[in-house]
């Protein structure tokens, strides 16, 4: 505060409004409101809505009462949101460590010096662009049992037998996997790059003089430079990945017997097919508190570490 | 223990951006030698390629007698202070001095003795837990001396390394680099623009200028026998001054004044070179002596700085601080012909 305003405040002359809007926490919380709202009306009513659906025996058309835990009992008997469940686990899991791997590997190449170095770096991005429908529908091609490019290839010049990729339980959920990883990994690869890009070279050239390899630049280096942003795009990536909807319900949705169910297409066909939106509600809400979990433990892993 | 030397060594940079030029210099073991020049004379690609961060074009670098053009910056036995210091941010002092130590496999109890004395002695003992980011400027510039330190190489590089500090620490630290270079019997090369770190720290100066090595020598003859205009100009604060004279036999004519050189220089035309403080406030009969208008006074305590003309030249005048001049003045200043300079016209190298 300038000495002028301190001077006029010690005089009286200055309101005791002046003095709120210079405190910094009021002035803060003040700035916050309007944030605060926007997220209550876009973000907090559709869950509580949500959740309060998961405890009712509400019905397309209809809008119920509360049950309490009934809908939540009746999931633990059903072995289709078993199968959903652990899914969603396998989905969720497989995927993101072959992300994360395939990433990194895609942002330290994308990080040398090549030509057409532009270019090859947007084309790269390219399967995150594709709007998922569309290249959902393309893979959906492939892996036809008459028309698959990836069958002709393995017939022609690997001499492998046809696989039915979608058509099998033991192939369907892998099939699944490919494409959300291959959906996947332009996100990592390009977040890890620019987290690449901010560390000076001269670290690099400090530690190089210093002797260390270049595996030991990359484990003593790279890797905890880019912690913050690995921790950051993994529980990104997590918590879309455990949501995920569009791929497989336009890949597989359930086919084969239910056996690629993920909790979210589970969760449409009971509710929003079958009509059960009190059910499918309750089935969508299970990994709420699982991804609660994970996100603190991140959050406050990020933090103390600092 | 090792000396370094570099023979007709080039760097270009794609782009024909010619980086140092034929550079041959030796570097004796134990010696601190300064390299100095304005920025982008080459000073710091220089130590770069003797560190093996960047390729040699032509020539070679020898440490000791081996030749290392291409032998890794690992297995050069030399350690590097960066000018942004480059500590790593995620680890601790202790961690980022023990790095170099731990790349090489060296015993966990050894890495432990040496951090510790070398914290000792940098008075860094109670900071080894922190981070850098939780340093002050000066710290960190330690921490990355610390670290060259603890590796105990026989080449320490620094390029800048107090460029980053405030005047008055950077005279400490100049004092303590003196120190550690005589407790270490190691050989420092030390890339700087500034001719008092240059002047102050340096067994022997290197002075360049786009990439070519104007002089090497020690600073007292860097300063007293400058091997061409550039570098009388660039060593030496106020800079000599340069007064275009004809010659004719000893006789040197200026506009406003002349004056007889010790010997014949054998040019006709040329810059005359007198650094301030050759002009005294006491001209004897009979010697040279010139004029000054006077047009700025500077008054430094210790010195006295008087600007001004004489004839069509600017002149600059070092005087006792006691002389009562007002700008506007004329002054009957003595020039001491023992400390003149003579630069041929055309290759402006010196003559006299
Ligand atoms: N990687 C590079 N690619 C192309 N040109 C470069 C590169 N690095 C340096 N140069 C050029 O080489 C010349 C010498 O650069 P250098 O960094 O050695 O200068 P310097 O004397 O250290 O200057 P400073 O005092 O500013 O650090 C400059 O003209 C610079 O532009
Ligand atoms: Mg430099």
């Amino acid at each position: 505060m300038g000495a002028a305003v301190r001077g006029l405040e010690a005089r009286g002359l200055m309101g005791p409004r002046v003095r709120i809007l210079d405190r910094e926490a009021p002035l803060g919380y003040l700035l916050l409101v309007p944030l605060l709202l926007l997220l209550g009306l876009f973000l907090a009513y559709p869950f509580l809505f949500g959740i309060w659906l998961s405890v009712t025996n509400a019905q397309i058309g209809d809008n119920g009462h509360f049950v309490g835990a009934a809908n939540y009992q009746y999931e633990r008997s059903d072995t289709v949101f078993i199968q959903s469940f652990a899914n969603t686990i396998t989905y969720t899991a497989v995927t993101t460590v072959f992300k994360l791997g395939l990433g990194l590997l895609m942002a330290l190449l994308l990080n040398q010096v090549f030509p057409a170095q532009r270019f090859v770096r947007a084309a790269l991005l390219l399967p995150w662009i594709i709007p998922s429908v569309l290249s959902t529908l393309a893979w959906r091609w492939m892996f036809d049992p008459t028309f698959s490019v990836v069958n002709w290839v393995a017939l022609h010049y690997l001499h492998l037998p046809s696989v039915n990729w979608l058509g099998t339980t033991s192939t369907a959920l892998v099939s699944l996997m490919i494409v959300n990883t291959w959906r996947g990994i332009p996100f990592y690869g390009i977040s890890f790059l620019a987290g690449l890009q901010t560390i000076p070279t001269e670290l690099y050239e400090a530690a190089r003089v210093d002797g260390a390899t270049r595996f030991q630049q990359f484990r003593q280096i790279t890797l905890p430079m880019l912690r913050p942003i690995l921790v950051v795009v993994l529980l990104l990536s997590t918590i879309l990945t455990f949501g995920d909807f569009t791929l497989p319900y336009v890949l597989t949705n359930c086919a084969p017997y239910n056996s690629t169910c993920v909790l979210s297409t589970w969760a449409f066909q009971i509710g929003v097919n079958g009509g059960y939106i009190g059910i499918g509600a309750a089935i969508s809400l299970v990994l709420f508190p699982l991804l609660s979990i994970i996100v603190a433990g991140v959050l406050i892993g990020l933090r103390s570490r600092d | 223990m090792a000396s370094v030397s570099y023979e007709n060594v080039t760097k270009r940079y794609s782009g024909d951006t010619l980086a140092v030029d034929n550079l041959s210099l030796e570097v004796k073991d134990t010696e601190f030698m300064v390299l100095v020049g304005p920025s982008g004379c080459g000073k710091s690609t220089a130590l770069r390629m003797l560190a093996g961060l960047e390729d040699i074009t032509e020539g070679q670098i020898k440490i000791g007698d081996k030749v290392v053009n291409d032998m890794p910056p690992r297995d050069r036995d030399i350690a590097m202070v960066f000018q942004s210091y480059a500590l790593y941010p995620h680890m601790s002092v202790y961690d980022n001095m023990a790095f170099g130590l731990k790349m090489r496999g060296t015993p966990r109890a050894d890495i432990e003795r040496r951090v510790n004395t070398a914290a000792d002695v940098l008075e860094l003992g109670p900071l080894l837990k922190r981070k850098p980011r939780q340093l002050s400027g000066g710290q960190r510039q330690r921490v990355a001396l610390g670290r060259a330190i603890v590796r105990e190489p026989q080449v320490f590089l620094l390029d800048e390394p107090l460029s980053n500090l405030d005047a008055k620490l950077r005279v400490q630290t100049r004092i303590e680099l003196q120190k550690q270079h005589r407790a270490l019997h190691a050989t420092f090369i030390y890339v700087t623009h500034d001719q008092v770190e240059a002047m102050t720290m340096g067994d022997r100066i290197a002075v360049m200028r786009d990439g070519v090595l104007q002089q090497v020598a020690p600073p007292r003859e860097i300063y007293g026998n400058p091997a061409n205009m550039y570098v009388a100009g660039f060593i030496g604060s106020p800079t000599m001054n340069f007064i275009p004279v004809t010659v004719q036999g000893k006789t040197a004519k200026a506009s406003g004044f002349e004056l007889e050189l010790p010997h014949a220089p054998g040019v006709e035309k040329g810059t005359l070179g007198i650094r301030p403080e050759a002009l005294t406030e006491a001209p004897v009969a009979g010697h040279a002596g010139l004029d000054l208008k006077v047009e700025v006074v500077e008054i430094l305590g210790s010195d006295q700085f008087l600007y001004g003309t004489v004839g069509g030249d600017s002149i600059t005048a070092r005087v006792d601080p006691h002389l009562k001049v007002q700008p506007g003045d004329r002054v009957r200043l003595g020039v001491d012909t023992r400390r003149l300079h003579l630069f041929d016209s055309a290759t402006e190298k010196a003559v006299l």
